[in-house]
């Protein structure tokens, strides 16, 4: 089966829609997971009663369990419970909540990165719990975050083409499509794979680059 | 035997979760050979070695799980290699996590004392022994628990199986909804299922955790 470019050629501007879609999913996806993220560090941080176990529960479940299956729990699920969302929206919101269970560990990981002397020297300063968090403990959790989240942003991306089992017609969904239709596999599903490369390479190389340049000193273990 | 309501959707489902598992375990074997070579090849002294081994890595990384097992499947026969899905499904998740798993082994080689080097050098070791004798016992310590984090990673891709036909636990999924249309409790089931496959593993990692950091050797900075 010889590429052909000429076909490649064809094929690309529905590809690139595709694309278009992909990425749509994974910001959406993104911003999604950043909010609930920081709702489930906040709930485990929580002293009421139940609020942490909860939490953990969530974060565990999501964690051990593979987002395909999720996906579809959601895409099918919901629905008889009167929830409907169109097929996109249906996406953005499972992988939202797969990922929040990430997020949440990581916005843990920055705030306990911070010594605990930081705190000790904001109560002896007499600073407010809000001015502790805006002027001593954000400035310093926050920066080791970003080359980790934007690890996620990266690792999202990579899980969209699980949403074409779910009816989206994202850049994976659209090869499939054509793969369908022409019988020709390896042009449309090599341009996809090179559409990912060009676009999730660059942004690890720019995520290492932070890391290096902020120099965070994150501990070892993984 | 019949089961109660829910719960007779679980011979059908078990079936599919032993599936899983063969393809986790025999792909985690292909992803830890490949881990070794690859991890070793990218501190090798050569510099093709070094380029080969590192575009692999970003390649494996940069691209889709999915997208690989579909090039595995679709267009590799059309080269005129013919693999079935079980053979497809193992090489295209063991090269997929090995990319990964690469990188434990790199960090954990790295992450020995550089002074074990110099010792064994000051020794008359020659390299490769050095590295089978002294560096290797010490750095395998450490890549354990994140390569027990690996095999969770793996347990949830082989989902993804599912979609090139091989009848795994999610397939096994899809067929029972299809056929009785109880996505609420075949999902519900299936996903616990996974839940309890992958929770001991997580434990097993957390315990091995905290027993080899006793053994740490205190980490030069």
């Amino acid at each position: 089966m010889q590429f052909d470019p000429h076909f490649a050629l064809e094929i690309l501007p529905a590809l690139l829609r595709g694309a278009i879609i992909t990425i749509e999913a994974t910001f959406g996806g993104m911003a999604l997971a950043l909010v609930g993220g920081l709702i489930l560090a906040m709930g485990r941080m929580s002293r009421a009663p139940v609020v942490p176990t909860l939490c953990l529960g969530y974060i565990q479940f999501m964690r051990n369990t593979p987002l395909l299956v999720q996906l579809y729990f959601v895409f099918y699920v919901l629905p008889l419970f009167g929830l409907t969302f169109n097929a996109l929206a249906t996406g953005i919101v499972g992988l939202g909540l797969n990922y929040s269970a990430y997020i949440a560990e990581v916005y843990r990981a920055g705030i306990d990165g911070v010594p605990a002397g930081q705190w000790e020297a904001a109560i002896a300063l007499d600073m407010s719990p809000r001015h502790t968090w805006s002027r001593i403990v954000l400035p310093q959790a926050v920066p080791p975050m970003i080359p980790v989240l934007g690890n996620y942003l990266i690792g999202m991306f990579k899980d969209t083409p699980l949403l074409a089992t779910i009816t989206i017609p994202e850049m994976f969904g659209a090869a499939e499509q054509i793969a369908g239709v022409t019988y020709r596999y390896n042009e449309p599903y090599t341009l996809i794979g090179l559409i990912f490369l060009a676009m999730s390479y660059p942004a690890s190389l720019a995520v290492r680059h932070f890391e290096a340049k902020t120099g965070t000193q994150r501990s070892r273990s993984t | 035997m019949t089961w109660p309501h829910p719960f007779d959707l679980l011979p059908v489902l078990l079936q599919g979760a032993r599936v899983t598992l063969e393809v986790t375990l025999m792909a985690a074997s292909v992803a830890l050979v490949m881990s070794f070579v690859v991890g070793l090849a990218r501190m090798a002294p050569l510099r093709p070695v070094r380029f080969v081994a590192t575009v692999y890595v970003e390649i494996l990384r940069g691209t889709s799980a999915l997208v690989q097992l579909f090039y595995l499947f679709f267009i590799l026969p059309g080269f005129g290699i013919r693999l079935d899905p079980m053979t497809t499904a193992v090489i295209g998740l063991g090269l997929n996590l090995s990319a990964y798993g690469s990188e434990i082994v790199r960090a954990a080689v790295r992450h020995v004392d550089h002074g074990q080097w110099e010792a064994s050098v000051a020794l008359s070791m020659s390299p490769a022994l050095a590295l089978r004798r002294v560096i290797l016992p010490q750095a395998l310590l450490a890549m354990m628990p994140p390569f027990g984090n690996l095999l969770i990673e793996l347990l949830k891709a082989t989902s993804l199986v599912s979609l090139i036909t091989l009848t795994d636990l999610t397939f096994a999924g899809s067929t029972m909804v299809a056929s009785t249309g109880r996505a609420a409790q075949v999902w519900g089931l299936v996903l616990l299922i996974y839940l309890i496959m992958a929770l001991p593993l997580g434990w097993l990692v957390r315990r091995l955790e905290a027993r080899l950091s006793v053994y740490r050797l205190p980490v030069k900075t």
